[in-house]
């Protein structure tokens, strides 16, 4: 595994930077092409022809709903988890990048808060990969896709990073992770089978490792109940600390813990974009490397951690 | 020696369409229209012939006509439209039949364009944004219309794969909107409330009617082959078309989709199960590859929402006009009396 070390880069000042979507340059690899979301790939066709009425985008992302959600969730992401970055320079503000991280929280808040903070930085929208679970609830799949979560497959992601060179976010743990328990936290799962390997390498781009702790703490679970969930055909059906402490409030209130996120080195991944196949074994390897390194992370986190509630 | 070219489904909207086009051609020498329905459009010169739907007399058309090219749009794509069995007759059989007479060892046949649709990808959950040709589907077909056309797929690539001098192309057309054609989505978008699924609001795609009929012509005239998927570009949202169109959302539960399918159509809604699905989940077709060959979109899919209703609008003034008639008599006298004074080569 080759980790290429982003020295020397100094912390931009977190003013808004415009041109969000235009991408001069870009420092990851690969082409680069023109980079808007809001237009088709190919814009060589008619011209003019079709006004839109709205902004919903290719994958279904609204940057009009994303600015009012953005107004709403602010005061829960200073205030409520008054989330804090350490490395948030080593996130491209430029050219497309796989981020990954560990997942935690009955119903985790891990995701907003990464895409919410990145967006708010960086003016640059971030597209979070998830489980086909979403896309089947009514009106949570359209909340999802609107504030931009995309179906986990690999032609969308290879889209977004290669063609676009868009951010995205993936959490390889995937349900495995918000759905164990309480006194299982800080325990990464397995990473699948090493799919956003494979992914950034056919993209060309690297991947960004988060470590997030406080996330497991939101929304513990104390117990799962299997038959309701096949029920209901999710994932998993907890019973939540939140919902104990709190009642039928507490199926949606987060408790809350002070969140930290901190970026590792992006992992350079020097093999040739767009093959067909990459060795299993490979992919395999840097797939434990990087989840090593994320638990490492937590541990050196929780190490440091005074309290669950003030950091 | 212009073409001598076949077009199924001559009775259909796009095989009258094709047949038109094809006539304004003076590289075309001879037309033959097949279909169960006699033609639906105005036509000079194309010879239109009655025919089973499953088209058993076809390996004597192809003999005694000697044609060299195929366009193949007699394909069953609204399963509202037809029975089942009706509809397996005409595509698979139909199909079936048309590539059995098209591969006999006197068949001149040397250029086939096959009109199949995005339906093939279907409409789950697990999909893709967006669909490339070359995409496997993430879902196992579950409705009818779609396993059929799976299987007409099947005979088109064993067909390509055993005449590899035959230029075979495949042309998977998303949904198609425009100022003349109606489909169980401009009829959803023609009532006062217009459907849509609870708690959804899918990414859709459109093709504009000419962009349809021009890419069949672009196939044909270069001999392409292969498999394109022709839609145009961009996809937007249900609730954003309906609002083109200046209508309003009626919700449907979004549970037991075929009983909403069955119940919808029993109180005259045409809403087939896969238009359901469609607007449940949404699709969306990679166009490069055509565009990669030298194509040249008229209309993005947005484009189509609005050449639609504005044709609309303007019907709901001075409403539809009058139904073109097939006369057999007329159109014969036209086309073989001496009476008539024709042009030297056509006819």
């Amino acid at each position: 595994m080759v980790a290429e070390k982003r020295s020397g880069r100094s912390r931009p000042p977190l003013v808004a930077v415009p041109e969000p979507d235009t991408d001069a340059g870009g420092d990851a690899l690969g082409p680069t092409p023109g980079v808007d979301t809001d237009v088709d790939p190919a814009p060589a066709g008619p011209q003019g022809d079709g006004e839109r009425l709205s902004d919903v985008d290719e994958w279904g992302r609204s940057q009009h709903l994303r600015d009012i959600l953005a107004k709403l969730y602010d005061p829960l992401y200073e205030r409520w988890f008054r989330v804090e970055w350490e490395g948030f320079d080593k996130i491209p503000r430029t050219g497309g990048a796989l981020m990954v991280a560990n997942h935690a929280g009955a119903i985790p808040v891990d995701a907003p808060s990464i895409m919410h903070g990145i967006e708010r930085e960086l003016q640059r929208p971030v597209y979070g990969l998830a489980d086909d679970v979403f896309k089947r609830i009514p009106l949570v799949n359209l909340g999802w896709s609107r504030l931009g979560g995309v179906q986990a497959h690999p032609e969308n992601a290879y889209r977004l990073l290669r063609e676009q060179q868009q951010l995205v976010m993936v959490f390889p743990e995937g349900s495995k992770g918000p759905g164990k328990l309480y006194r299982e936290r800080y325990q990464l799962r397995r990473f699948g089978r090493g799919g956003f390997v494979q992914i950034a390498m056919r993209a060309g781009v690297p991947i960004i490792p988060l470590a997030i702790v406080g996330n497991e703490e939101t929304m513990p679970i104390v117990f799962k109940i299997p038959a309701l969930a096949k029920a209901l055909g999710l994932p998993y059906a907890p019973i939540t600390a939140n919902m104990l402490a709190l009642g039928p409030l507490g199926t949606l209130v987060p408790f809350p813990a002070k969140m930290r996120i901190r970026v590792l080195d992006p992992v350079v991944l020097d093999v040739l974009p767009d093959q067909p196949r990459y060795s299993r074994s490979r992919i395999m390897d840097i797939s434990e490397d990087i989840r090593h390194a994320i638990q490492a992370e937590l541990y050196d986190m929780l190490r440091h951690r005074q309290s669950v509630w003030f950091g | 020696m212009g073409r001598r070219v076949l077009v199924t489904g001559l009775g259909s909207f796009w095989g009258g369409r094709v047949a038109q086009t094809l006539e304004q051609d003076p590289e075309v020498d001879v037309i033959i229209g097949l279909d169960t329905r006699e033609p639906s459009v105005p036509l000079d010169r194309t010879e239109y012939v009655r025919v089973d739907e499953s088209y058993s007399i076809l390996s004597r058309i192809v003999r005694a006509t000697q044609v060299d090219t195929i366009v193949h749009t007699f394909l069953v794509v609204d399963s509202n439209q037809v029975s089942a069995s009706q509809m397996h007759d005409t595509n698979v059989i139909g199909t079936m039949n048309l590539f059995a007479a098209a591969s006999q060892p006197e068949s001149r046949v040397r250029n086939v364009v096959v009109k199949s649709s995005t339906l093939i990808y279907g409409s789950t959950h697990a999909d893709p944004v967006w669909f490339s040709e070359d995409t496997r589907r993430p879902a196992f077909p579950r409705l009818r219309v779609e396993r059929s056309l799976l299987e007409v797929e099947g005979y088109v690539r064993d067909y390509a794969a055993d005449n590899p001098h035959v230029a075979v192309s495949l042309l998977r057309f998303s949904n198609v909107l425009g100022e003349d054609i109606v489909t169980p989505i401009t009829k959803a978008l023609s009532l006062p409330l217009v459907p849509a699924v609870f708690g959804y609001d899918p990414r859709l795609q459109f093709v504009h009617e000419a962009d349809v009929v021009r890419a069949i012509m672009f196939v044909l005239e270069r001999d392409l082959g292969g498999i394109f998927n022709v839609a145009g570009d961009g996809l937007l949202p249900w609730s954003e078309v309906v609002a083109i169109c200046a209508k309003r959302l009626a919700p449907l539960p979004p549970v037991g989709r075929k009983t909403v399918a069955a119940v919808l159509t029993r109180l005259g809604v045409d809403m087939p199960v896969e238009l359901i699905e469609l607007l449940t989940y949404g699709r969306g077709a990679d166009n490069r590859r055509l565009k990669e060959a030298g194509f040249c979109y008229e209309h993005t899919s947005a484009g189509a929402v609005h050449a639609f209703a504005e044709a609309a609008r303007l019907r709901s003034t001075v409403g539809r006009p009058r139904a073109y008639r097939y006369e057999r008599d007329v159109e014969n006298f036209f086309r073989h009396s001496p009476a008539v004074v024709r042009e030297k080569g056509s006819g």
